[in-house]
């Protein structure tokens, strides 16, 4: 088996450079605080060392997109290399009084509130240009937010890969199962992206769905 | 006399309407106050241009943006639509108003369930 498992991924290699396939782009979705860049960070300290950003309590901490190029994944013999996009929480509304209730002076909350709305539109934008979607759900929220509506709904529009993290399984109030119940059309991994719980799955699934 | 004004928006009355025309109709209602039930909703294109749009127009003091709330989309999945990429979606009721004034309570496949607060 190994042996084939090898001459089937050296002639993948083959045909991508053969074509000169270009990595499969994935942006990690889902609302504010949900667990994106706590994800990011995972992926990447696994299979590159480094990190992609800063995580914080306070939403919107993640303001910018952040692109990290040629991914390396291998799980079970399979290998994909990916280029992924973190992006900034995505959400209909943003008040600066929300930034105030989590401990900033109004000044500081103001520029957060205006920086979280160039982030958001970044993050709309970079929805055309992405082969696939990683959407993280906070598993102790309600899943039927527009956020994920809208995100699922552009993904099926194109006929493009979705994979579904119910991250925080750690948490005592999780319900992973409401997600999947939820939207059962697409594949789901109840994972802890804060402390690696379910991640080899995950990463089988990546390699699965997006190689 | 205080209320709100909410407006019930046909199908047809969407459908004569191009995409740039529907969101700027949209967010020049729902910043006016008032809410709009669309009969039809809004194609997810749509949807993510106008949380785009939305987050352009955010004003600390006075607009803070919308709450949307639709069904999730049906999808009629055929061989062409996976082949071109390009699925054909049903598009579901939405209801969009002033994130200050409208907020969500429950919402499920089949059922949105929504508060509307009487002062900004």
């Amino acid at each position: 088996m190994g042996i084939i498992r090898s001459l089937k991924n050296n002639l993948a290699v083959f045909f991508k450079k053969l074509f000169n396939k270009k990595n499969a782009r994935i942006g990690i979705y889902g609302p504010p605080n949900a667990g994106k860049t706590t994800l990011a960070n995972r992926i990447l300290r696994d299979w590159t060392g480094d990190a992609m950003g800063s995580v914080s309590h306070v939403a919107h901490e993640t303001r910018r997109a952040r692109r990290r190029e040629g991914v390396i994944i291998k799980t079970n013999g399979n290998s994909v290399t990916l280029d992924i996009v973190d992006t900034p929480g995505l959400a209909t509304k943003i008040d600066f009084q929300d930034f105030m209730a989590a401990g900033l002076d109004e000044s500081e909350a103001k520029r957060r509130a205006k920086e979280a709305t160039e982030g958001v539109i970044e993050a709309v934008k970079w929805l055309e240009n992405l082969d696939g979607v990683i959407l993280v759900m906070d598993a102790t929220e309600d899943p039927f937010t527009q956020v994920n509506v809208t995100v699922i709904g552009n993904m099926e529009a194109r006929s493009l890969p979705l994979l579904i993290a119910a991250n925080k399984v750690d948490l005592e109030d999780s319900s992973p199962t409401s997600i999947r119940d939820a939207f059962p059309q697409h594949p789901m991994v109840a994972i802890s992206a804060l402390e690696g719980k379910n991640i080899e799955t995950l990463y089988e699934e990546i390699a699965k769905r997006f190689g | 006399m205080n209320g709100i004004q909410m407006d019930l928006i046909s199908e047809d009355k969407m459908a004569k309407m191009a995409p740039v025309e529907k969101v700027r109709f949209i967010i020049d209602e729902v910043k006016s106050g008032k809410i709009l039930v669309l009969e039809s909703g809004l194609t997810p294109e749509e949807e993510a241009n106008l949380i785009e749009i939305t987050m352009s127009q955010i004003d600390p003091d006075n607009f803070s943006g919308i709450e949307m709330e639709s069904y999730p989309f049906k999808v009629n999945n055929s061989l062409l639509g996976k082949l071109f990429k390009k699925n054909t979606i049903r598009t579901r009721l939405t209801v969009i108003g002033p994130a200050k004034q409208l907020k969500t309570l429950k919402k499920d496949h089949d059922l949105i369930s929504a508060l509307v607060l009487a002062n900004k």
